[in-house]
């Protein structure tokens, strides 16, 4: 197991000169961070919150549920002191210390607008759900084809190696479909079905005549060992962080690394406001840097840049670079700096129970379910809507916790709560938000956050393609798990506000042309070519399925692009 | 000395929850029937988990202000009227007096859904949630296991095995 010592404050000398600079050290800061160190270069990684550091800092990852204080509930006083986080899951007493508060970190909702944010070394790559799919082909040529915003610069044979790439590094498991809506990847082993999982797939398999598939989830949870990572122990407690380095993150995985090549330095505690922007050059010299400790205005120098500090931070940071020259920001000459926001619309789906299956059980937590690949509007099918959905969901025997309302209290009742009750399903639908121009995010002329920056005011809604959609997300998980054998099948809509899926996307978007994308092909910024946006602002368009692990390929890819052109003497 | 008085009357005034202000003697009378509602079998009963406590911890930090009324009241409503249609004390009656008692409660709930029988809901959530995730009731009444290591996707089950903790 690796250990990591921070430098001292008084080590970091102003003005002092990197190779590079990566700005978030999350998924997309974690990569950028690895690629830039092996290939040479001597990187400063910036992250604006603590360190956490690998298996030290998981201060409840084998904590027993009689010592967790409120057995997994919300407090009348966590539920006051954060009305953001309680809008959904990421409320628990095991890990609030790793989302932002909002006190510190306020926003404003001009539409309602849900942001959980992960302000700390590794960002969310500890808290995510680490569902890692490939997009398609279709994904990225599917603006163009529709006439929906702008074409992406690039198309799946550009990504693919690079998938490839870090899925071996990452560690992704999966089972091979061959199905061209969901490309195979360089997958470890998968987790296994269980047995009525394996029953309702074969049923949807032979019924849809292969036109609809029900597969295991692709995680980035490692079923072999990799090097410093004993692998998934079948916990299900990932968002504690893992011990074993079972699931992708910073720290387990690409931090060790860049370590490794004793060419990091990583500095908690710093908020970058800007980039200092040099416009004979037309590039940026470095950046100023907030200590969130001392309140001090600090200045890094560097050859290269990356932004990946999350998607509306990244954007941030270049609305308030160069507003000398564009008031708007670096980036806003394009008109689309700050639009174009996106996420995943979700909430919805269904769930019913299977009868029999009496004798069979599993041993173990898996750490993921069964995903269900979009389906809709392909092989010439037109709905009301463009686009699609995939689900989440996946079947077990309900516990303690099941209502048993028929049985009386005493013997009858306990005895029957400590054996495993009925077979349940249920599934989530997660549907492609197109991107929409006046979907943005801009500053706030009033609030501020802790350090005195701009609140950022939060302006997205989903709109009638989204809402057609939810129709069909609704309706043929029903449908499905009938098919799949499923009785007393419920569907369900809790409702969905935007951010909620905590895959924000778009605001720097790439595209062919600098007057209306921020970003060209290779992640570059337009107007100043050694600034590179690799996290989810770069998205020209949001598809169904998880975006990190495309962050992570696309990133990869344009750190190997900067060094190139390092070397060219082309930055 | 107005209890002592009283006492000494035969007409003891019905002791009365105010507030949050649970006695030790509040706490043994949950513990009471939170060991009703699960009992000791060949694996200890509720009781043997503190779930009296652990009910009041809980009222205390996650009920908001109308919750927490309807959790008071009920329990007073059970002191006091079991004491009137069993003649005595809930504390000194026998456990199937007990059990009867509550589990007419319970099926009142399941059908009127009133008011006062949301008490006895909320009371059974509270001793379910509270041994089941206790020690005890994880590694002895449940199967605790705390690294699993590996993932057996199918595996067959005999009735009686016991479920998962977690």
């Amino acid at each position: 197991m690796y250990k990591f010592k921070n430098k001292s404050k008084n080590q970091f000398m102003a003005n002092q000169s990197y190779d590079a600079i990566v700005v978030g050290s999350g998924i997309s800061g974690g990569w950028a961070a690895k690629e830039l160190t092996e290939k040479g270069l001597k990187v400063l990684l910036l992250e604006r919150g603590p360190n956490v550091e690998h298996i030290k800092d998981y201060k409840t990852a084998t904590t027993p549920p009689w010592e967790v204080p409120h057995r997994g509930r919300r407090t009348q006083e966590q539920l006051e002191n954060h009305p953001n986080l309680r809008r959904d899951y990421v409320l628990n007493e095991l890990n609030l210390d790793w989302w932002a508060h909002e006190d510190d970190s306020p926003y404003v909702e001009e539409k309602p607008f849900t942001w959980f944010r992960g302000y700390q070394v590794g960002g969310r790559s500890l808290l995510w759900g680490r569902q890692s799919y490939r997009w398609a082909n279709l994904d990225f040529e599917a603006n163009a084809k529709e006439g929906i915003a702008v074409d992406w610069p690039i198309r799946y044979d550009d990504v693919a190696p690079w998938y490839s790439y870090v899925e071996k590094f990452a560690g992704i498991s999966g089972s091979k479909d061959n199905l061209a809506i969901l490309p195979d990847g360089e997958f470890q082993p998968p987790m296994p079905m269980n047995c009525v999982e394996k029953d309702a797939a074969a049923r949807i398999k032979e019924h849809y005549k292969d036109a609809r598939t029900w597969t295991i989830g692709r995680p980035a949870n490692i079923t072999q060992p990799l090097p410093g990572r004993v692998g998934c122990q079948y916990r299900n407690k990932c968002s504690l962080g893992c011990p074993f380095g079972g699931y992708f993150s910073t720290q387990a995985s690409t931090l060790p690394a860049a370590v490794a090549t004793g060419n990091l330095t990583l500095r908690p505690w710093s908020i970058v406001r800007r980039l200092i922007y040099d416009k004979d050059t037309q590039k940026a010299t470095g950046v100023e840097v907030l200590d969130a400790e001392t309140n001090q205005t600090v200045e890094y120098d560097a050859k290269i840049i990356f932004l990946c500090a999350s998607t509306f931070n990244s954007t941030a940071i270049l609305m308030r670079t160069a507003t000398d020259i564009w008031p708007g920001g670096l980036g806003s000459s394009s008109g689309e700096l700050g639009h174009n926001v996106m996420d995943h619309h979700f909430r919805l789906g269904a769930n019913g129970q299977m009868d029999g299956y009496e004798d069979k059980y599993y041993f173990g937590r898996r750490p993921t379910g069964l995903y269900i690949p979009r389906f809709r509007n392909l092989n010439g099918e037109k709905r009301d809507y463009i686009r699609g959905f995939g689900y989440q969901g996946g079947a077990s025997r309900s516990g303690w916790n099941r209502d048993v309302a028929e049985l009386n209290f005493g013997a009858p009742m306990k005895e029957a709560l400590t054996e495993p009750g009925p077979w349940s399903a249920g599934f989530t639908a997660f549907g492609e938000i197109l991107p929409y121009h006046d979907n943005t995010i801009k500053f706030s002329d009033t609030v501020k956050d802790k350090w005195g920056m701009e609140a950022l005011v939060m302006n997205a809604e989903i709109k009638e393609n989204e809402i057609n959609m939810r129709k069909d997300m609704m309706a043929d998980a029903a449908e499905m798990l009938e098919v799949a054998g499923f009785k007393n099948v419920n569907t369900y809509d809790a409702g969905y506000t935007f951010g909620q899926g905590i895959h924000e996307m778009g605001t720097a978007r790439m595209g062919r042309d600098p007057k209306t994308s921020v970003l060209n092909g290779n992640n570059q910024v337009w107007e100043a070519k050694n600034v590179f946006v690799t996290d989810g602002a770069c998205m020209t368009s949001g598809a169904a399925q998880n975006p990190s692990l495309t962050y992570m390929a696309l990133t990869a890819r344009a750190a190997a692009f900067a060094v190139d052109e390092l070397k060219k003497q082309n930055l | 000395m107005v209890g002592a008085t009283a006492i000494l009357t035969g007409c003891a005034p019905e002791h009365q929850i105010e507030g949050l202000n649970f006695s030790p003697e509040d706490i043994a009378f949950l513990d009471e029937i939170g060991d009703t509602i699960i009992p000791e079998t060949d694996t200890p009963g509720a009781k043997a988990t503190g779930i009296g406590a652990f009910m009041v911890m809980m009222v205390k930090d996650t009920y908001d202000a109308e919750q927490q009324k309807t959790f008071v009241d009920g329990l007073n409503a059970i002191r006091k009227e079991f004491k009137s249609s069993n003649g005595s004390d809930f504390m000194d009656a026998t456990s199937e007096d007990r059990l009867t008692y509550l589990n007419g409660m319970y099926d009142q709930f399941k059908t009127s859904k009133g008011e006062e029988a949301k008490a006895i809901n909320m009371i059974k959530d509270l001793t379910v949630l509270g041994y089941f995730s206790s020690e005890i009731g994880a590694t002895q009444a449940l199967s605790y296991i705390e690294v699993p290591g590996k993932y057996d996707a199918c595996i067959p089950y005999n009735k009686g095995d016991k479920a998962y903790a977690i």
